[in-house]
């Protein structure tokens, strides 16, 4: 049994315009939740294409559940797939569409009904997909990739659309399939939602990884910092000094100094502000979370 | 292998079987049949002729054992149009709609998806045939009568035989016209423009360049495959009709395949 669901060496696709993606090298432990983010347009969904057979690479190669990506007949019957949102026909019901897929895949075909119950459609799922809501379109879509029973499931912004709750209710069902020993790669641009839910970080930036490993991996190499505001606004000036001459870096953003250093030092800092007749309002020691992460690795704009 | 075309088949037939799309065919489909042959009987004395381009289809032709399905032949051209719309529509639309991809996550094998998807339409045109072929002679039975035709030779075993090869001929032409049909489709990748095109030429382009320049008629693919249902014409032979529409519908194929096998599944 191979220990990996997915692994990529060297994986590039070029087109004539440049490289979308550029020699990725990354793995995905098997029974995990990993996240896969990027900005738009850094290769996230053309590397999903690729592991999934639908475009071929120009280099590189990649193993799904043990099997070459140049091979994705003999994988794909263990791998669940909603890639670039739901597309489905819009004259036929949901469960139609669903028995279309099913009928394809030789997949049983009462496991629509269930899959529909599951994804909460069951009571629309003889409306035609036209009729469908965003967030109805996008459930229907993982109840399509769910078909299989997969080995691997592998979403391309599942939460598209949906609601609060709706968001709520993937994350818990991720969750159940991971902990049933399902392998979920997961792209979205909710990183709050990521870091909430995965263990394992792929990270794209202009089609080349900027971070590939575990989640706690990519924290730990973070800084902690506190966030700190003044009584008087042009104290934060002298704050910001008061850091940085005892060798920390700090910034002013939105009218908050943002300090780095450990929780630990906050008591330094609080007396050194004390003693140069500042009075601070808010002195609270942060953990960088994968959204401030993702700004910096990333290099995007916030 | 087989059992994979077969679930691609099954697959394919819960598409084109739902009603919109079954009985608008099947009623575009009644709709000429009834209409062609109902002209062809109730026209019998015009002057300006009953047939096609103003031909004279006497009484006496009529009541050939091929009188059956005179009307029937000559509605090839129509039908194996229809054929080409909805051919190019459910091939162009996997493109359009993005259900390409979802397709190929659970059938990768791409030159298998294409045979079932082929199969699965082949018997959609056996449908439109035989809807089209129990409406025809139907209606040109129940018209005959009342006209003065003959029809004692029309079910007899000559003319029990001419409806069977006629039956085979408008099915190839059909499944022709679809097949160039399909090819546009996967070419073009959106079912408005692959129709546009498909329809234009059918019924403009090769009608003009026929009338400027009559020996190219003899040449052209929607030309040969109308003479094939027709069973030949006094132009066209129906063996050359026959070897040339199997050349074009052969290249259409071979472009259908290899872009369909080869070409990235990007948007």
């Amino acid at each position: 049994m191979p220990q990996l669901a997915i692994s990529v060496s060297d994986l590039s696709k070029k087109y004539d315009t440049g490289f979308a993606v550029s020699h990725t090298n990354f793995e995905v432990p098997l029974g995990t939740i990993c996240g896969f983010v990027g900005p738009n347009g850094a290769g996230k969904t053309t590397t999903i294409r690729m592991l999934l057979g639908l475009i071929t690479p120009t280099g590189g190669k990649g193993e799904i559940l043990g099997e070459p990506i140049t091979s994705p007949e003999k994988y794909l019957s263990r791998v669940g797939a909603m890639i670039e949102g739901p597309a489905f026909y819009p004259a036929l019901s949901g469960a139609e569409n669903l028995k279309v897929l099913a009928t394809l895949g030789g997949f049983p075909i009462e496991r629509v009904d269930q899959l529909l119950e599951q994804v909460g459609l069951a009571e629309r799922g003889k409306s035609k997909y036209k009729t469908y809501s965003l967030g109805m379109k996008q459930r229907l879509g993982i109840a399509a990739a769910l078909l299989p029973n997969p080995k691997l499931l592998i979403l391309d912004e599942p939460t598209n659309g949906l609601d609060p709750e709706g968001i709520q209710e993937i994350r818990q069902l991720l969750r159940k399939l991971a902990d049933s020993g399902t392998t979920v790669f997961v792209s979205s641009h909710l990183l709050s939602e990521l870091e909430l839910i995965s263990e394992y970080l792929v990270m794209l930036r202009k089609g080349e990884i900027v971070f590939a490993g575990p989640m706690q991996e990519l924290f730990d190499a973070q800084q902690p910092y506190m966030l700190v505001k003044t009584a008087n606004p042009s104290d934060l000036e002298k704050v910001i000094s008061l850091a940085v001459s005892a060798g920390h870096k700090a910034h002013i953003r939105d009218g908050v100094a943002h300090i780095e250093g450990p929780a630990e030092w906050a008591g330094e800092l609080n007396r050194l502000a004390f003693g140069a007749g500042i009075l601070l309002t808010q002195l609270s020691p942060q953990l960088p979370n994968l959204e401030e992460t993702f700004f910096e690795m990333t290099g995007s704009q916030k | 292998m087989i059992s994979s075309i077969a679930r691609i088949f099954f697959a394919e037939w819960r598409k084109l079987r739902r009603p919109t799309l079954l009985l608008g065919t099947i009623g575009a489909v009644s709709f000429f049949s009834v209409l062609v042959s109902s002209l062809l009987f109730l026209l019998i004395d015009s002057p300006q002729g009953n047939g096609d381009r103003g031909v004279k289809i006497t009484r006496e032709m009529l009541a050939l054992p091929s009188g059956a399905t005179q009307s029937f032949s000559s509605i090839g051209n129509l039908l194996g149009i229809i054929a080409l719309c909805v051919f190019a529509a459910q091939t162009a639309q996997e493109y359009s709609l993005g259900t390409l991809r979802n397709l190929l996550v659970r059938q990768p094998g791409r030159i298998r998806l294409l045979i079932g998807k082929l199969a699965s339409m082949k018997v959609f045109a056996i449908v439109m045939t035989i809807v089209s072929a129990i409406l025809s002679i139907g209606v040109s039975y129940a018209l005959a009568g009342g006209k003065n035709v003959d029809t004692s030779l029309w079910f007899n075993s000559d003319g029990r035989l001419e409806i069977a090869k006629t039956l085979l001929n408008v099915y190839i032409s059909i499944l022709g016209f679809g097949i160039i049909g399909m090819a546009l489709g996967i070419l073009l990748r959106s079912p408005i423009s692959s129709i546009s095109i498909g329809v234009l030429w059918l019924l403009i382009v090769e009608n003009i360049v026929g009338a400027v320049k009559s020996s190219t008629l003899e040449w052209l693919p929607g030309n040969q495959l109308g003479t094939v249902a027709t069973g030949g014409s006094e132009i066209i032979t129906y063996t050359h009709a026959l070897s040339l529409s199997a050349i074009y519908v052969f290249v259409a194929l071979t472009i259908a395949t290899v872009l369909f096998t080869k070409r990235d599944v990007a948007n």
